[in-house]
């Protein structure tokens, strides 16, 4: 019998993230861990792909179907394969009246790439999302975990030719 | 800031060091659960909780004493305590601000209200976005387990509590709490009928309680003090301490930790709190809970119709019905001055809602499609008069029609920016090569503060 090696699989450190937070739901209720596992499979992979689901179903124990209805629910699973630094800006009121659109326009221009784009170089992907939750600081972006907060065209272009190094 | 002011929330907020357990703990911090789990029973608690007359946070502004004798004890059935940490709604960043500061004080907070609820399993659930916090809050789980505050036997009370961080995916939705749950059991968030409420049928369909970051915030300072302590402060039903996100053209955008009871026009002018409009530019109009809650223009905020100063209390906000008035909700205070367009925002709060509505209930689904549809076509030049009256139609057959409350969300800010601000509606369709112009706002008539 041939046995194949799973094309996707948590490194060894995340494979004892994953196990520790199974930990956290009662017996029977682990499928509970479906959002976090995803976080984490994509912070590994950079995207979430249609194999990085299944393992994920078959990690839990769970049919693939119900790893992709969720994963197309919610908004922070990237279902495509995106550039090294996707940027999240917020397109929602507070940050709009402060400024945001001329901040962003000049974004998208810096950066080659409208709305769900990749530039060209694959170094950003950029996606509009809506409030952050960082309204009076705004115009923000995230990228990763990071917030980048009280944008203006020259904080943007700081940033942007940081990341481009 | 003037340092006579009671701050229940915020008073150690600027301590260096006071994210850490040891610093925390030096200020005084855990000493509610010493009180708790040492000195007190769960119902005695419950018990100062509603003496307080807190109410949740988290916009609807339901008491908290109240909800929680709700929860069902059937022998034998696991109860869950469960933080909604999703803050999502426009306006608000207040539970992101508390939790990133002071991330001890909301666990400290899920100590003591897991212990009153007889809850040994308790989740803080935390929009996804806020990965870096959930790590915060991880860490802060950790120390406080570390020094015996949580797991096993805590003080040797007899009592044990595990508490868990949940990162959610991105979703609005998942702000309400029946869509959070179902999250929290890894689904989709879509709402769920009620009843049963979740006091009866919560997570894993076992009796649970969820609680705003803020409310759950206020317990520790409530054990420690008392709730009369609590009630002392405030105005009638509005009591305690709220904090408020200011956003928009203020000179100090941020978030403030106001007594319930000051005048909206104190809490916007004074040097205390946001200092007033940025320079050069008068106060049009505000959002002051929320994006969901009904936009005012200046005037009707700051007085009511009956030419009462208007308080940032639940009750004087929401004085007038929505005829005149709005609600405190979140406590998300959005300030727009006069260069803001109320058109351009009210398509982009609907945008918004279409954007996050789970599809469930056709009127919800359809109509937020309807709504953005229509502000669009009006916003780029292309309404017609009978659009206004469309949406207002629109708006009615969305409200009251939907499994949750976010139908109503939708529906609020369109029919009152259209009631308020009709004026600047019809401009635009009658004049849409001015309207249409990069940065044209409509200058008629209009009061501004
Ligand atoms: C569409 C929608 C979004 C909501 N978002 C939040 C939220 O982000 N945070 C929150 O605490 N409550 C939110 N709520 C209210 C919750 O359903 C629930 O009432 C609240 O968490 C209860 O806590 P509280 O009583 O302490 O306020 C939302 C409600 C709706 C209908
Ligand atoms: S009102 Fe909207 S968001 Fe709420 S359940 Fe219905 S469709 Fe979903
Ligand atoms: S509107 Fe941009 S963070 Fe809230």
């Amino acid at each position: 019998m041939i046995t194949e090696k799973p094309r996707i699989q948590f490194t060894p450190e995340r494979l004892e993230r994953a196990r520790e937070i199974l930990t956290h739901y009662p017996e029977g209720k682990q499928k509970s861990a479906l959002l976090p596992l995803l976080h984490l499979i994509q912070e590994q992979e950079g995207w979430t792909s249609p194999e990085a689901m299944d393992y994920i179903a078959d990690f839990l124990g769970i049919k693939p179907i119900e790893v992709y209805e969720v994963a197309t629910f919610y908004t922070m699973y990237h279902l495509e394969p995106v550039g090294k630094h996707v940027i999240e800006y917020c397109r929602t009121g507070p940050c709009m009246i402060m400024g945001g659109e001329e901040v962003y326009a000049h974004l998208k221009k810096k950066i080659g790439a409208d709305d769900g784009e990749t530039s060209p170089d694959n170094l950003f992907t950029i996606k509009p999302v809506e409030c952050l939750a960082a309204c009076g600081w705004g115009p923000c972006f995230q990228i990763r975990e990071k917030y980048y907060t009280h944008l203006t065209i020259e904080k943007v272009d700081e940033i942007i030719d940081e990341l481009k190094k | 800031m003037s340092s006579e002011r009671l701050k229940i929330l915020t008073a150690n907020a600027d301590i260096p060091g006071i994210e850490t357990f040891e610093v925390y703990r030096k200020h005084g911090g855990y000493t509610a659960v010493e009180k708790a789990v040492k000195t007190m029973t769960p119902d005695a608690v419950v018990e100062e909780v509603k003496k307080s007359g807190v109410r949740g946070r988290g916009g609807a502004g339901f008491p908290m004493g109240m909800k929680w004798s709700f929860l069902a004890k059937p022998e034998g059935v696991p109860r869950y305590l469960v933080c909604n940490g999703d803050e999502s709604e426009p306006g608000t960043f207040k539970d992101h601000w508390l939790m990133k500061t002071i991330p001890h004080l909301l666990i400290e907070g899920m100590i003591v209200s897991s212990f009153a609820l007889g809850a040994n399993t308790s989740y803080i659930y935390v929009r996804g976005e806020l990965m870096y916090v959930v790590k915060i809050l991880e860490k802060a789980i950790a120390e406080a387990k570390a020094a015996g505050f949580l797991g096993k036997n805590i003080l040797g009370s007899g009592y044990d509590l595990e508490l868990y961080v949940q990162p959610g995916g991105g979703a609005y939705i998942c702000g309400e709490e029946t869509a959070l749950l179902e999250s929290l059991e890894g689904k989709r968030g879509n709402p769920r009928n009620k009843p049963p409420f979740p006091a009866v049928k919560g997570l894993y369909q076992c009796p649970t309680v969820v609680n705003n970051v803020e409310s759950i915030s206020t317990t520790p300072w409530i054990v420690n003090n008392g709730g009369e302590a609590y009630a002392a402060v405030g105005i009638g039903r509005s009591t305690g301490t709220k904090l408020i996100s200011a956003s928009g053209h203020l000179k100090k955008p941020g978030v403030y930790e106001i007594p319930l009871g000051i005048t909206v026009n104190e809490f916007i002018y004074s040097d205390e709190w946001c200092g007033g409009i940025r320079d050069g530019h008068h106060l049009k109009a505000v959002v002051a809970g929320g994006s969901s809650v009904p936009i005012l223009p200046a005037a009707l905020l700051l007085k009511t119709a009956n030419g009462e100063d208007r308080l940032m209390t639940y009750e004087s906000l929401a004085d007038g019905g929505f005829a005149t008035g709005t609600m405190l909700g979140s406590g998300g205070f959005i300030a727009m001055d006069e260069t803001s367009c109320i058109v351009r925002n009210t398509w982009n709060f609907s945008r918004f809602y279409h954007h996050e509505s789970c599809g469930q209930c056709s009127p919800c689904r359809e109509g937020t499609g309807w709504m953005e549809k229509v502000l669009h076509r009006i916003e780029h030049g292309h309404g017609s008069m009978h659009d206004i009256d469309l949406l207002v139609d629109v708006s009615k057959k969305i409200e009251g029609n939907t499994i949750c409350p976010l139908g109503d969300a939708a529906a609020w800010p369109v029919a009152s920016a259209i009631r308020h601000f009709r004026d600047e509606f019809e401009w635009h369709i009658k004049f849409p090569q001015e309207a249409t112009r990069p940065g044209a706002v409509y200058r008629g008539h209009m009061e501004l503060a």
